[in-house]
């Protein structure tokens, strides 16, 4: 007959650190295999950078930014019309989407009443154009600039393009913002006297710009390195003008990039690589320009 | 007020007006072709003397590149995850959450460079020795992949970290070391957001085109191997966009009609990730 001590120590096996503790074999493999996956990542960011910057880095001379593309003699052609194409391009858009998308945020936030089925609608709308295909965009700016007679191979339609593709991203990052001003400033101004209207456009929007202007940024880099919906509007790869207004054809770096990268000539993919150097660069300028507004202006309540 | 209103309710607008947009020409479209011959047929060839509007090569297309881009990013995605959220010690966090970052904001027709001129030629062929040609879904894929990692990674691992404590500590305390804690508790109790990430990457590489553009090549045939070039739908209305087509002709309504099924299928996906969280959901 077995003993309840038989019993209990055949069931209770002491632990042991090789299989449970965190020096086991498994956890060891676990751990190897995560710090592999984030090696991973970063091996392929370097990577990255190094073949956009290997090729691109000796053609990185004035001729890129001072002389237009060049079919003929590609190693003199330079990327100055796509350059100034997309800080036109990106003014359009940042004109166009900065007020639109704080002042549906500032709806929405501010005012809508959750309750009701429009502005439910409202938000489930916002988070499924969020994630429609940018590409998308372009045909929806293209059958709009067909309607209403608008030529499709001008700044202000690529303009239209970005800014609608950004609208949700930069109606989304200041509905975060400007939820993150505390109720009791809103509570303040109210008790003072302030109008609705008052307290948001003297307390509640002032408190939140930092928030605001770094979601800007942000979402405004994105449109910077866009190039699918401008596609569709005919953004020109051999453009060799500055462009002079709105009406203007146009070509950004992105579509550049796109047509030379494309082309089967050694001098194009090089060209390629300098502009791409380009891009990334203003596009780490407007990250910065971020993380500082986030880091030095940024509240914390 | 009534502005403020009114700006709100542009993005309905917007929505209408994609809809109305790519429905117009696609209707069009389909009084020509029929929508069952459109959407079983299996040969593209939209310029040829005797065209056909079958999209299913397109179809393929876009879902080897996709296929190939979340077998990428799933692991690779959630091993980073995992390690931000449970493992990284904080000086960790702080170099490896830039990484990720600036992977995130890197333009996507950059990534279609590189997997044109490093991830196939240095990488497949030279690395791996697998024999592919300048233009494969093989090396759009595995591009695509490295793109939405990031994705994966930052909204996987803001639904780990919003698991409680007490549960790591619970379950620490019954004697269940990191690992399992990491595989048993924590990553159950994330699972919607980590589900919905996944999902939200998967929408994100379906709608992806310039690395595709670039890389997957221009012809659009069946694909049944990684290897072979292939187009993708997002790569077909690039194509087609950048060449000279006539509003109002066949091929050129031929755009809009695999644009709305562009449109259908990541409303659909996006649509299954809303579901996702809200259905999953824990509250604690």
């Amino acid at each position: 007959m077995a003993t309840i001590g038989a019993v209990v120590g055949g069931a209770v096996r002491p632990l042991r650190a090789q299989k449970a503790g965190e020096r086991s074999p498994a956890s060891i493999i676990f751990l190897v295999a995560l710090w592999a996956t984030l090696l991973f990542a970063m091996a392929a960011l370097a990577a990255l950078l190094f073949t956009s910057f290997a090729d691109g880095l000796g053609r990185l001379d004035s001729n890129l930014f001072t002389q237009y593309a060049s079919q003929l003699f590609p190693e003199r052609g330079g990327a100055r019309a796509a350059i100034l194409g997309s800080l036109w391009v990106i003014g359009t858009t940042a004109v166009l989407a900065i007020p639109l998308g704080v002042a549906a945020a500032v709806y929405l936030e501010e005012f809508a009443d959750p309750r009701r089925w429009y502005n439910r609608f409202i938000e489930v709308n916002l988070q499924n154009l969020a994630a429609v295909p940018a590409i998308i965009y372009g045909m929806l700016t293209a059958g709009m600039a067909l309607a209403i007679g608008l030529r499709r191979g001008v700044l202000l339609a690529g303009g239209i393009a970005l800014a609608l593709l950004i609208l949700p991203v930069i109606i989304i990052s200041a509905r975060e913002a400007l939820r993150a001003v505390p109720a009791e400033i809103r509570q303040g101004s109210l008790a003072l006297g302030a109008s609705p209207l008052r307290t948001v456009w003297h307390q509640t929007l002032p408190a939140s710009i930092p928030g605001v202007a770094t979601g800007t940024i942000l979402a405004l880099s994105r449109a910077l390195g866009e190039a699918a919906p401008l596609l569709l509007l005919g953004g020109l790869v051999f453009v060799t003008y500055d462009p002079d207004g709105l009406m203007s054809g146009f070509t950004t770096m992105p579509i550049q990039i796109y047509g030379w990268a494309g082309q089967p000539q050694i001098e194009f993919r090089t060209l390629a690589s300098a502009t791409i150097i380009v891009l990334l660069g203003m596009l780490l300028v407007m990250n910065a320009v971020a993380i500082v507004i986030r880091n030095r202006y940024q509240k914390r309540w | 007020m009534s502005g403020l209103r009114l700006a709100a309710m542009l993005s309905v607008v917007i929505t209408i007006g994609i809809v109305i947009a790519l429905l117009g020409p696609a209707l069009e479209f389909f009084r020509e072709v029929p929508v069952v011959d459109f959407l079983t047929g299996t040969r593209w060839a939209p310029r040829f003397a005797n065209p056909s509007y079958g999209v299913l090569p397109l179809v393929t297309g876009t879902a080897w590149t996709t296929l190939i881009a979340l077998c990428i990013a799933v692991p690779f995605g959630l091993g980073a995850a995992i390690y931000l959220s449970e493992y990284a010690p904080n000086r960790a966090r702080k170099v490896l959450k830039p990484v990720l970052e600036v992977l995130a904001g890197i333009p996507s027709v950059v990534y279609g460079f590189f997997a044109l001129y490093f991830i196939a030629p240095e990488v497949l062929k030279g690395l791996l020795g697998i024999e592919v040609g300048t233009f494969s879904v093989l090396a759009a894929g595995v591009a695509l992949g490295i793109m939405i990692i990031p994705t994966v990674a930052s909204l996987s691992e803001d639904a780990m970290s919003a698991v409680p404590q007490s549960l790591r500590d619970g379950s620490l305390a019954l004697g269940a070391n990191r690992m399992r804690t990491t595989l048993r508790v924590v990553f159950p109790a994330a699972i919607s957001g980590i589900a919905a990430s996944i999902v939200l990457g998967l929408s994100r590489a379906v709608g992806e085109t310039m690395i595709v553009a670039l890389a997957a090549g221009t012809q659009p045939t069946m694909v049944s191997s990684p290897t072979t070039p292939g187009q993708t739908m997002t790569g077909f209305i690039a194509q087609t966009a950048t060449g000279e087509s006539t509003p109002g002709t066949l091929t050129f309504n031929a755009l809009y009609a695999v644009g709305l099924l562009l449109f259908v299928i990541t409303l659909i996906v996006n649509i299954i990730s809303i579901r996702l969280v809200r259905y999953f959901r824990e509250a604690y």
